[in-house]
């Protein structure tokens, strides 16, 4: 890679909000030909919003564009959509899997630009009769995986790929673009085994050797330093440091990633609660819910604790909190304070003064078309008749808008809830505020048991610490018992006081929160079903 | 200032600028042309308190998810149950208006609660089920309305002596017996200021219990169905109230449209109320989860305001009676465009 050659793309004082909340901040940063650039920083930092602007993605048009300049090759490239960018040499490959599932790998790679033969038809009616031209699609497939440097069936349909295919397959599709100059590659070893993702590192030297220029992103930090020449993190919507790959190491780029050094192990208390009267007993509990099936868990959770609950994806996690709910089909026993709470129905579970904070906040924890002040006060107006004036002797139940606002301005202000007013709709708040919003509904509750569930998912790194803080503000002033459920575990050793993992859908084990990694580590894999 | 007047036009809406634009031509057209201006006015009001209440049906099944309220005509059907029952136990003038009304309310509960258990059922596909809940029940009541027993002679055939006339004149029953409440009469406007009374109470009944506990559980509902299930919310229970409460407000809307009107409709005239009040709402700016009193009165306006100004200006520039079918051209024309602002909530 030459240093001093000119720089394909520039991008400068790049910024973008979405509905007045600031994403990213004055963002420059130049690409020359053949330069690998790792793009690091923790969900939320703003790596795929810029992305987007780059690519020119449509919801970027749709919510006011941005501000700043694009330069490639030096001429101001502003792109309005995709088809823009690619037909000046923009290639990406999404985190999600673009591709058509019953076509096979070479028709995938190929879609819409495909060869094509004239034929007697053809010539009547035009060009869109053209047969396909297979065995030269089969040729340039071929060419294309090849330039990657791994073995992939070309004839494969991609519903029958394992996962790392479907991603080189979407790779090979960009590689097949003659035009190719730049390719942004976000998150492609996510799903990669070990060896598949060495071969795609060696993939992308390739390609820089030949002149392309590659955006890399990825949490995998010993990828970057493997492969990329400069390293760029990005925090909160600020590009906080660029420097070349070999003036860093991991540990450097963790903290600038976070803002803070990481600990391995932070000082806090833990309460031991060993004591304390058992606030919830679950019982043989299994619970039917698609791809966090519960096989067989029974659970203590003690008075005034906080009990984190972590595991692999799809070990059954998930599925307690929401089987306990009532949201979905579920059967044992589930005893609250000595009493039997009914399983399948979450009014009586709300009743006997549960709260659950779903992890699925725009499906089951938000109100997205109304306002926050609804989103805030509906449980407890409805279950517990907070918020309400009453007339004729209670016959006329009465929304009370001054003291639904009044609790929502307090939650708003205790959790820092970014918002332009406690009127303004949940759906027009970033995913950390909508978080704080679930947070607020359950807290206006007042429950005795607090179930959260994936509390950090999606959701930037100053609003985790704020939102991870509140819960235990809220366990340790209120006194409320927390069950916690997260798939991260460095989180969960932070916050709580025991862990149980879950695996295979029952439950592993349970340990304090300040036992080592390894030993966690060894009770999630364990029974992986 | 200048900002504050964008915001309100922008909330306002451009289908519903173009469709007043529209009306305000119309209505400067009128003298023109040779029609009355004055009379054109009063019919303009005496349209909307006919059909006000039956576009309010519209609202309960909105909030709650349901979806326009496609089967309306099962609501209508209970009002005309009530209507002709209440003539056939020999009730006349205002007495028997509101016989007609207390005899139409079990119906309405009843039917009302059926559909309900049905839309129940088919979550997702309401308005679909709901058109041919309307339709079937129509052509039940075809058949029913031969087979009943009636018998009082200013409703049945003259010459079989039994079975139910397509249409029956309300004159000595309940003609007019809202509309004639303080009736303002100023030059050639006439206001039927009992009608819009009654209309104003309802609607106020209907903003006053979406500010309730149950109402606010009806727009989460809509909203969300997770969200309110998660809350403890009896989802089914709601919506079932939601649907009982629309088919009374058909019943009821049918029979203040028939006082206005003067005459009872039977046998197929219920299959046409459906689309005129789904499109009225849906000018006046509501969404399929989202309906407020304000969409309601603004869409009657605007709709019956086109469709009764648009026959009466073409006719009188082109000199030719063909009143019938611009009316019928205009008002399909609304409903279709209307159709086409349906939006949904995001989810």
């Amino acid at each position: 890679m030459d240093r001093n050659s000119a720089p394909l793309l520039t991008m400068q004082g790049i910024k973008k909000d979405f509905f007045g909340n600031q994403v990213l901040e004055d963002i420059n940063l130049e690409l020359r030909p053949g330069e690998v650039l790792g793009l690091c920083g923790e969900n939320g930092a703003g790596k795929s919003t810029l992305m987007k602007i780059l690519f020119g993605a449509a919801d970027i048009a749709e919510t006011g564009g941005y501000e700043g300049d694009i330069f490639l090759d030096g001429q101001k490239v502003s792109f309005q959509t995709p088809f823009e960018a690619i037909a000046a040499g923009i290639g990406m490959v999404h985190q999600e899997f673009s591709l058509i599932p019953g076509f096979d790998a070479t028709e995938n790679i190929l879609l819409n630009r495909e060869p094509e033969k004239h034929n007697y038809v053809s010539e009547i009616f035009g060009d869109r009769l053209n047969t396909l031209d297979r065995s030269e699609m089969d040729t340039r497939a071929k060419n294309a995986i090849e330039k990657m440097g791994v073995e992939i069936d070309r004839h494969m349909m991609i519903n029958t790929m394992p996962v790392g295919h479907k991603q080189f397959t979407e790779i090979a599709r960009e590689l097949s673009k003659e035009q190719l100059r730049l390719l942004i590659l976000d998150e492609p070893t996510a799903v990669l085994t070990e060896r598949e993702a060495a071969s795609l590192l060696d993939s992308i030297r390739g390609m820089s050797e030949r002149g392309i220029s590659v955006i890399f992103i990825t949490h995998r930090l010993q990828e970057v330093l493997s492969v990329c020449d400069t390293v760029a993190v990005m925090r909160d919507g600020v590009l906080v440091e660029c420097v070349p790959a070999a003036e860093t190491s991991v540990a450097a780029i963790t903290k600038s990633m976070v803002g803070r050094s990481v600990g391995t192990s932070q000082k806090r208390e833990i309460k031991n609660s060993d004591g304390a009267k058992t606030i919830l007993k679950i019982d043989r509990l299994w619970v039917d819910m698609p791809g966090e099936t519960v096989r067989d868990v029974s659970l203590e959770v003690k008075e005034g604790e906080i009990l984190g609950i972590g595991g692999l994806a799809g070990q059954g996690k998930l599925g307690i909190p929401n089987g306990v709910m009532g949201l979905y089909e579920a059967g044992g026993t589930v005893e609250f304070d000595g009493k039997v709470i009914p399983l399948g129905s979450p009014r009586e579970c709300l009743d006997s003064s549960f709260a659950f904070v779903s992890e699925d906040r725009r499906g089951v924890g938000l109100l997205l078309d109304e306002s926050l002040e609804w989103n805030v006060a509906f449980p407890a107006m409805q279950i517990q008749n907070k918020f309400l004036k009453k007339y004729l002797g209670g016959l006329i139940k009465w929304r009370d808008e001054k003291a639904i606002r009044e609790v929502t301005e307090k939650y708003i202000n205790e959790l820092q809830i970014k918002c332009t007013s406690s009127k303004q709709r949940a759906k027009e708040l970033s995913g950390g505020n909508q978080q704080k919003v679930c947070l607020a509904k359950a807290f206006a509750l007042e429950p005795k048991l607090l179930f959260v569930s994936e509390p950090t998912r999606g959701i930037d790194v100053g609003a985790k610490a704020l939102v991870l803080d509140a819960l235990r503000k809220f366990n340790r002033e209120n006194g409320v018992t927390v069950v916690m459920v997260s798939s991260e575990l460095e989180e969960l050793r932070m916050t709580c006081d025991r862990i149980a993992i879950v695996s295979g859908g029952r439950i592993s084990g349970i340990l304090p929160a300040d036992s080592s990694t390894e030993e966690f580590g060894t009770m999630m894999l364990s029974g992986v079903v | 200032m200048k900002d504050k007047i964008m915001d309100s036009l922008r909330e306002f809406g451009l289908p519903r600028l173009i469709i007043t634009g529209f009306l305000v031509l119309l209505l400067i057209m009128a003298p023109f042309v040779g029609a009355d201006l004055p009379t054109q006015i009063s019919n303009i009001i005496n349209r909307f308190s006919w059909n006000g209440i039956l576009v309010l049906a519209m609202v309960p099944m909105v909030h709650s998810g349901c979806g326009l309220n496609f089967g309306l005509p099962l609501g209508i059907i209970s009002g005309l149950l009530g209507a002709t029952i209440s003539i056939e136990m020999g009730f006349t003038g205002g007495m028997s208006f509101v016989v007609a009304i207390l005899v139409a309310t079990p119906f309405a509960l009843v039917f009302g609660a059926l559909y309900g258990w049905l839309l129940n059922k088919i979550k997702g596909g309401e308005m679909m089920i709901a058109t041919y809940v309307g339709f079937s029940s129509v052509s039940l009541m075809c058949m029913m309305w031969l087979v009943l027993p009636y018998h009082s002679p200013n409703m049945v055939w003259g010459l079989a002596g039994k079975g139910l006339r397509t249409t029956i004149s309300l004159e000595g029953y309940f003609d007019q017996a809202l509309a004639s409440i303080a009736r303002i009469e100023i030059g050639n406007i006439s206001i039927p200021t009992g009608t819009l009374i009654f209309f104003a109470i309802l609607a106020f009944a209907i903003w006053a219990f979406l500010h309730t506990k149950t109402g606010t559980a009806m727009t989460a509902v809509g909203s969300n169905p997770v969200f309110a299930k998660a809350a403890g919310i009896n989802v089914d229970r709601i919506r079932m109230l939601s649907v009982v409460m629309s088919t009374w407000l058909a019943a009821i809307g049918i029979l203040v449209y028939e006082q206005g009107f003067g005459f009872i409709q039977l046998y197929m005239a219920p299959f046409y109320m459906a689309l005129p009040a789904v499109s009225a709402i849906l000018i006046g700016g509501a969404s399929v989860n989202k309906a407020s009193i304000m969409n309601v009165i603004v869409g009657t306006i605007l709709f019956q305001g086109i469709v009764t100004m648009t026959p009466t200006v073409m006719n009188n520039m082109i000199h030719m009676d063909m009143s019938e079918v611009i009316r019928i051209i205009a008002s399909m024309g609304m409903i279709l465009f209307a159709l086409t602002r349906k939006t949904e909530a995001s989810r």
